[in-house]
């Protein structure tokens, strides 16, 4: 069974967790078509390591969590708080 | 009696047919270059040979023809979909996949079995019947059928109502059906060879040559691999699970998550059901092979992965819903499990025609739904790549359509939820 380590809950059954994409910034309201295209529909779907949005649904809590995408390991995971804190305009 | 066969039974020397002759070295150019040697590839280059007699064309496969998707999916061929352009679409796919035995002097072993979609909840019947009237509309056998009907139907099924998701009715598609699957690419494969299209497995793509970015994306020239770099006149992306890396080469970007799609078989058992059961609530299709395996599949990974490895979970939250349908397996065991890289987009439709890049076209988005689609895809992929225009066939399955948010929204034919 794959575990996440969660931030909150520590160390979970991943069927506990939802993965919400990867990490991109969200554009500004009046930006133009092809970027709102983008932002909306455009994957990465990188391969190799990710940075990505995770949810834990029974405590309705959202985490970053880093993992590779060829090996299926988690590499690292973060309060999101800590995340935009570290990474917030580089991300 | 024939005695030729007699005549090689009692020989001693069997000589191995050579179906996909090694082609050499790579030619410095060709007129087609198409990368990946699936069934959607391999049935462009026959086509491109059959129906256009282009046959200076170089398919490019980084594995071994039948090791990828057209190998790993479930066999399943329907054209029961949702949406107008997908309706008929499908339906010409298996049009042409019943005259492919015949075609290929090779038997794909198509079998018609009937396609029963379970119906568990008000709003599935809802969803049945909608489909059942667009499938009708267009000509196609389909219709919905409630469960007194159904039980006689397919009485393998446990119908009591002390179940999670009982079963109220199906969507049935007579003409579903299930062909082998290796045996496609191969007899494409082996058809476009026969008439010269150069195959060349072992071969990966690793970039591409694209000149002249005069406020576009620019002109493909050729494909640079493992083996050297071939001058191209035109080029077809045909990959499944790598098409946002192969197009990230090419220099856009596109609306897919590469996720993987688990399946297995258990022990051959005697026949018993005809039919190809799915079940969205419960996230299974099963349908029994004609070796008697049971080939069930059920839903895609929740997360993304680029690996083809299989999971314990996915299998314990399979059987559970298995052994709902079908009790009596509780005993049965697995015999073998794989999974394939799909290629999802957010409409569950395919992504076909033209791209940002000139004389460049793609065959991606095949989610979990390539299969039933290969022969149609070879064909109309071949009719573009020959005269440069779309045709309307697939014309509503263009990458364009996104930035249009003109989606065509197949989620509800899906076989199973996702």
């Amino acid at each position: 069974m794959k575990i996440m380590p969660c931030p909150l809950n520590g160390p979970r059954n991943i069927s506990e967790f939802s993965c919400g994409g990867e990490v991109e910034h969200l554009p500004p309201p009046d930006c133009d078509h092809a970027t709102w295209i983008d932002y909306v529909y455009l994957e990465n779907n990188t391969r190799g390591i990710v940075r990505e949005w995770w949810y834990h649904t029974p405590t309705a809590y959202w985490f970053v969590a880093e993992r590779d995408t060829r090996t299926d390991e988690i590499l690292r995971t973060w309060p999101a708080g800590e995340f935009l804190a570290e990474f917030g305009e580089r991300r | 009696m024939p005695f030729a066969l007699l005549k090689y039974g009692l020989t001693r020397r069997h000589s191995v047919p050579d179906v996909f002759p090694e082609p050499g070295e790579l030619k410095d150019s060709y007129d087609i270059v198409i990368v990946g040697g699936g069934g959607h590839g391999l049935a462009t280059a026959y086509y491109l040979a059959v129906d256009h007699g282009i046959t200076d064309v170089a398919v490019l496969e980084r594995g071994y023809i039948g090791g990828g998707n057209t190998g790993r999916n479930t066999a399943i061929i329907r054209s029961n979909y949702l949406t107008p352009e997908g309706v008929k679409f499908y339906d010409e796919s298996i049009r042409l996949y019943k005259d492919l035995s015949n075609d290929f002097d090779m038997n794909i072993l198509y079998s018609e079995r009937g396609h029963y979609t379970l119906a568990h909840t008000d709003s599935a019947i809802r969803t049945m019947r909608w489909r059942a009237e667009v499938n009708k509309h267009f000509g196609i056998e389909s219709e919905l059928v409630m469960r007194g009907e159904l039980q006689k139907m397919v009485p393998q099924l446990d119908y009591s109502e002390d179940v999670r998701y009982p079963i109220l009715g199906a969507l049935y598609h007579a003409p579903g059906a299930i062909a082998r699957h290796d045996a496609v690419a191969w007899g494409y494969g082996a058809g476009a060879a026969r008439r010269g299209v150069h195959i060349h497995q072992n071969t990966e793509v690793t970039g591409f040559e694209i000149t002249g970015a005069n406020g576009h994306a620019g002109r493909v020239t050729g494909v640079k691999t493992s083996r050297g770099t071939v001058r191209a006149g035109r080029v077809l992306q045909a990959v499944a699970g790598m098409s946002g890396e192969v197009a990230a080469m090419a220099g856009f970007r596109l609306p897919l998550k590469t996720v993987p799609l688990q399946a297995c078989v258990s022990q051959p058992l005697k026949p018993f059901l005809d039919a190809i059961v799915v079940s969205g609530s419960l996230h299974v299709y099963v349908s029994q092979s004609s070796r008697g395996e049971l080939v069930m599949g059920g839903s895609t990974d929740p997360y993304g992965v680029y690996m083809t490895r299989s999971t314990l979970d996915w299998k314990e939250g399979l059987m559970a819903h298995m052994l709902e349908l079908l009790p009596f397996i509780s005993e049965v065991k697995l015999l073998r499990q794989w999974a394939g890289m799909t290629d999802m987009t957010p409409d569950f439709a395919p992504i076909m025609g033209e791209t940002p890049v000139d004389n460049y076209y793609i065959d991606a988005g095949w989610g979990t739904w390539g299969f039933k689609a290969t022969p149609v895809c070879g064909k109309e992929n071949a009719r573009m790549l020959a005269t440069g225009e779309v045709g309307d066939l697939i014309q509503p399955f263009a990458l364009q359509r996104y930035h249009d948010f003109d989606l065509v929204g197949e989620k509800g034919a899906a076989s199973v939820g996702h």
